[in-house]
């Protein structure tokens, strides 16, 4: 596993003045989702066709499968199948006839050409609509063609470029569960880009937050949370009730609260209508939950607040306006 | 001395190593793009599909099959009204030459233009139809930049769609010649000489190089911009501006140079180069040059010759190794133009960034 599939050092590119993409480093391994998540704008396309070779580098190299794509992207191109956003296909031709001329340009003899190209629009769905013109498919039809379309040359690395884009949510559900399929199965590395954080925190693996050419963070979703609430990591969440009308709290519920403040690491402590929230540097619901019960309160929920991938992604871009 | 005039011609071809040429211009433009694959080995099949989609794609496309109706008939009114009583002027007009043959395409009765006229006029508008929206619409349709991601060299594109482009347009035009062949010898009922038949041929052959001149042109054009619209206006405009604006500008000039009755034959030398020279630039003009020379065989210079050169002349047709000869100048201008459009087009398009759309 150690291989990797896309390897990116010091990748910058330049538009005039501005600068698109700035510095990037960004390694993928063999076999992994990788999501690019990052606001419009960002240079996720920008980086993505310097990944395949389709502009000029100003500086910095990239490497795909081993392979520099500014010197030989017709070899990258070999490996990878890109799914450029908001594709397009030859209209008047019918969904097969398509697959087959660009299984013809990947230099695969037409008989076979065609005979993948059947099996493959069997994989995506789209086996009974083969025969029809493209210009009758529907929005998220075509994204499947899309994908049968990188499918088809056997790809090592498949990278899409913002393929959810107009599906609606049951068509962005199938076609990430699809992606998700086919690349467990056939062992594809994925490089994803999107702006819809839930999107990517669905299916990948591994994600990086792209902003203005910086990647700002990247890794699991969880490390994330990490690298980014590092101050207070933890938050925990509860809700307390008296137990009995008999039994009195041997504590006010603002003596709570001092009490709970005093535990070791704990920052901070919210207390709202019989709620609380509490920020710690540390898991401390074992002493939280102790500490309720013995001051005569009984606890209804405690529970541990998970960092989405949307928190990350505000938090993000808050820092961002800040700076 | 035909034979002989026609291997100098392709040796001199040869010479150019056009296709040297171009694959160092290639490198040259484009870094390496596919230093590992291309040299020796060159991935033939995926070009044979690209030209094959590009071929069968002009075939279905109503545009070519409307300018192609529009051609042929125009063609045909033509042949058959120089047949139905222009025959009395080809008769009347056969004093010394016996190329009755080539009087079919030269000849009119006056109420329409002859058959050349027609193809040197309408010729370019069929290359700007193929041409026109070559690149911008793939662009447009968002093709562009998945076929991009395929491992097929950038220019393949191009070198496709111009490959296709001349291949329909020499299966027209060879169709036109061969059914006024045809139609003449049905209605001649002689047939016509070699010689008449091979400088038919190059006829032909010399208006595939004129058509695809224009052809070049749009698919610059299209590379150039992003909209179809524009390139083909823009075709249109420097089609009418050779055609009509052009002769215009050139007489009005000329007419200011016009020397007096009474100048010195150095002056009315130096006239007749300029009218000659002004004439020239113009593709139109020198695939008209190419046309009467090649088609009227008692044309014997298409430039002003002085006295000294027609003393001694003997008022005969030329041969066809002659009357080629007589064309190099026109028909190696016509060429590079092509070339000139085609390089600027690759340059254009080896340098874009491709984006999905617009």
């Amino acid at each position: 596993m150690a291989e990797n599939s896309i390897d990116i050092k010091g990748l910058t590119k330049k538009y005039g003045e501005h600068i698109a993409v700035n510095k990037l480093n960004l390694t993928i391994e063999k076999g992994e989702i990788f999501g690019l998540l990052g606001p419009n704008g960002a240079g996720k396309s920008t980086t993505i066709l310097m990944i395949l070779g389709l502009t000029e580098v100003d500086s910095g190299s990239v490497k795909v499968c081993g392979i520099d794509s500014s010197r030989y992207p017709l070899e990258v191109k070999r490996k990878v199948g890109y799914l450029p956003e908001d594709v397009g296909f030859y209209n008047d031709y019918t969904g097969l006839q398509n697959l087959i001329y660009v299984a013809r340009l990947n230099n695969i003899p037409e008989e076979e050409a065609k005979k993948t190209a059947l099996e493959i629009l069997a994989e995506v769905g789209l086996k009974d609509v083969k025969d029809s013109k493209v210009a009758s498919y529907s929005r998220g039809m075509r994204q499947r063609l899309g994908l049968a379309d990188v499918l088809i040359k056997n790809p090592e690395v498949i990278i899409l470029d913002e393929p959810t884009l107009g599906l609606d949510p049951e068509g962005v559900k199938k076609f990430l569960q699809l992606i998700v399929r086919l690349s467990r199965k056939k062992g594809i590395t994925v490089l994803f880009s999107s702006h819809h954080l839930h999107q990517i925190q669905q299916v990948c693996d591994r994600v990086g937050i792209f902003v203005k050419g910086k990647m700002l963070a990247e890794g699991k979703i969880s490390s994330l949370a990490q690298q980014l609430f590092s101050k207070n990591a933890f938050t925990l969440e509860g809700g307390i009730s008296t137990v009995a009308q008999d039994v009195k709290p041997s504590l006010s519920l603002k003596e709570l609260v001092h009490k709970i403040k005093a535990i070791p690491e704990v920052e901070h402590v919210e207390l709202k209508e019989r709620k609380f929230m509490v920020e710690s540097h540390r898991d401390v619901s074992a002493e939280l939950s102790r500490l309720v019960v013995q001051s005569g309160y009984g606890l209804n929920f405690l529970s541990k607040k998970e960092y989405g991938l949307d928190d990350i992604y505000y938090q993000y871009f808050q820092e961002d306006k800040n700076t | 001395m035909k034979n002989k005039v026609l291997r100098v011609g392709i040796s001199k071809l040869n010479e150019l190593k056009l296709r040297e040429w171009t694959s160092n211009l290639h490198s040259l433009v484009f870094r390496d793009d596919d230093a590992g694959t291309s040299k020796g080995n060159f991935p033939w099949a995926p070009f044979k599909a690209m030209v094959q989609k590009e071929i069968s794609d002009h075939f279905r496309n109503w545009r070519f099959i409307i300018l192609f109706v529009i051609i042929s008939l125009a063609c045909m009114a033509t042949l058959f009204s120089t047949m139905a009583d222009g025959m009395k002027a080809i008769a009347a007009d056969s004093s010394g030459n016996s190329f009755f043959f080539l009087n079919l395409f030269t000849k009119s009765n006056g109420t329409l233009p002859p058959f050349f006229g027609f193809v040197g006029f309408l010729g370019p508008l069929f290359g700007i139809s193929l041409g026109f929206d070559a690149i911008s619409s793939e662009q447009q349709r968002g093709t562009l930049s998945r076929v991009m991601a395929q491992p097929v060299p950038r220019d393949s594109i191009l070198n496709a769609k111009f490959l296709a482009g001349i291949v329909v347009i020499s299966v027209m035009f060879f169709t036109l010649s061969f059914l006024v062949l045809g139609s003449g010898l049905i209605a001649l009922g002689i047939p016509p000489t070699a010689e008449e038949f091979m400088r038919i041929m190059v006829y032909t052959v010399l208006s595939i190089v004129y058509v695809s001149f224009w052809l070049n042109l749009s698919i610059l054009f299209s590379v150039r911009f992003k909209q179809s619209a524009t390139s083909a206006l823009l075709g249109i405009a420097v089609w009418l501006f050779c055609t009509i604006f052009y002769p215009l500008i050139a007489n009005m000039i000329i007419k200011a140079y016009e020397p007096s009755k009474f100048a010195s034959p150095k002056a009315i030398y130096f006239y007749e180069k300029l009218k000659f020279y002004l004439g020239q630039i113009m593709p139109n003009e020198l695939f008209d040059g190419i046309t009467s020379a090649i088609l009227v065989p008692s044309i014997r210079s298409l430039g002003p010759l002085s006295m000294e050169q027609l003393q001694g002349a003997i008022p005969s047709s030329l041969p066809l190794g002659q009357s080629i000869m007589l064309v190099w100048p026109q028909f190696t201008g016509l060429l590079s133009l092509t070339l000139l459009c085609f390089l600027l087009s690759y340059i254009v398009f080896m340098k874009r960034e491709i984006r999905s759309r617009g």
